[in-house]
């Protein structure tokens, strides 16, 4: 899996550089994630603008995320998402869980 | 004059050919079928249905066996898009579907394929063959 991995001065940015997240792909996003938590960053923002499909493997590797970073009193916020991307957090009604973003600055400013 | 179409895909039973039969699907939707709705979202839908049919057999039905097969079988007419995906494995129960509107299932880190599918499709059913089973996925065009 393609990604970037940024460092602002209250969170660490992944910026998902596919076109799909699916399950061929994201355990690659969850490793990513879990290094960053271990290093004890605990403030996510996760970029999705270049995404234009997700399956539920990948919400579910977002869900992941969103739930380890809760259990270390951080956050895991999404930016970026399409709207074929967004449709599906809504058709699982999981747009009720993330805190979501039009861009990586506005979710920055947010921290 | 009544025409249907029929596609036959067959690919190892692999996460990797996801997004080849995805894009198949899309362009099924954007080309072939005749619907009233958003085009683009037909396509999405029709990529996520195929998507987790996928995914559900290489998983459950194939039990992550690279070795075996998927077949897929789209048949489109004017009135109806009618998907069906052959596996040879043990099945699945169809049956065992999380709802996510509950919120104790909110935070589940699988179990949303099924549901995806089936709000998606008009009927969704999984039965036995005589060399396996077959799941089958109905959507009305018109």
């Amino acid at each position: 899996m393609n990604f970037r991995t940024e460092s602002s001065k209250n969170a660490t940015i992944i910026f998902v550089q596919e076109e799909r997240l699916d399950a061929h792909n994201s355990e690659h996003l969850k490793t990513e994630m879990n290094r960053i938590f271990e290093s004890g960053r605990h403030d996510l923002i996760i970029d999705l603008k270049d995404v234009r499909f997700i399956d539920s493997s990948g919400l579910g590797v977002l869900v992941s995320g969103f739930k380890n970073a809760s259990t270390r009193q951080g956050t895991l916020k999404l930016s970026g998402l399409q709207t074929q991307v967004r449709s599906m957090f809504e058709l699982t009604r999981l747009h009720r869980v993330f805190e979501i973003f039009p861009s990586v600055d506005d979710a920055i400013e947010s921290c | 004059m009544k025409k249907i179409i029929q596609l036959q895909i067959r690919v190892p039973s692999q996460t990797r050919y996801l997004s080849l039969v995805g894009k198949i699907g899309e362009s099924v939707a954007r080309d072939i079928c005749r619907i009233n709705d958003d085009r683009d979202i037909f396509a999405n839908n029709l990529n996520a249905v195929l998507t987790e049919a996928m995914v559900n057999t290489i998983k459950h039905a194939n039990s992550d066996d690279p070795t075996k097969d998927i077949k897929i079988r789209i048949s489109i007419s004017n009135k109806e898009l009618l998907i069906r995906i052959y596996d040879s494995g043990q099945g699945f129960d169809l049956k065992k579907v999380s709802d996510p509107s509950y919120n104790s299932d909110l935070l589940a880190e699988s179990g949303r394929g099924i549901f995806i599918i089936k709000s998606l499709m008009d009927t969704v059913i999984y039965k036995k063959t005589a060399c396996g089973n077959v799941l089958e996925m109905k959507k009305a065009l018109e």
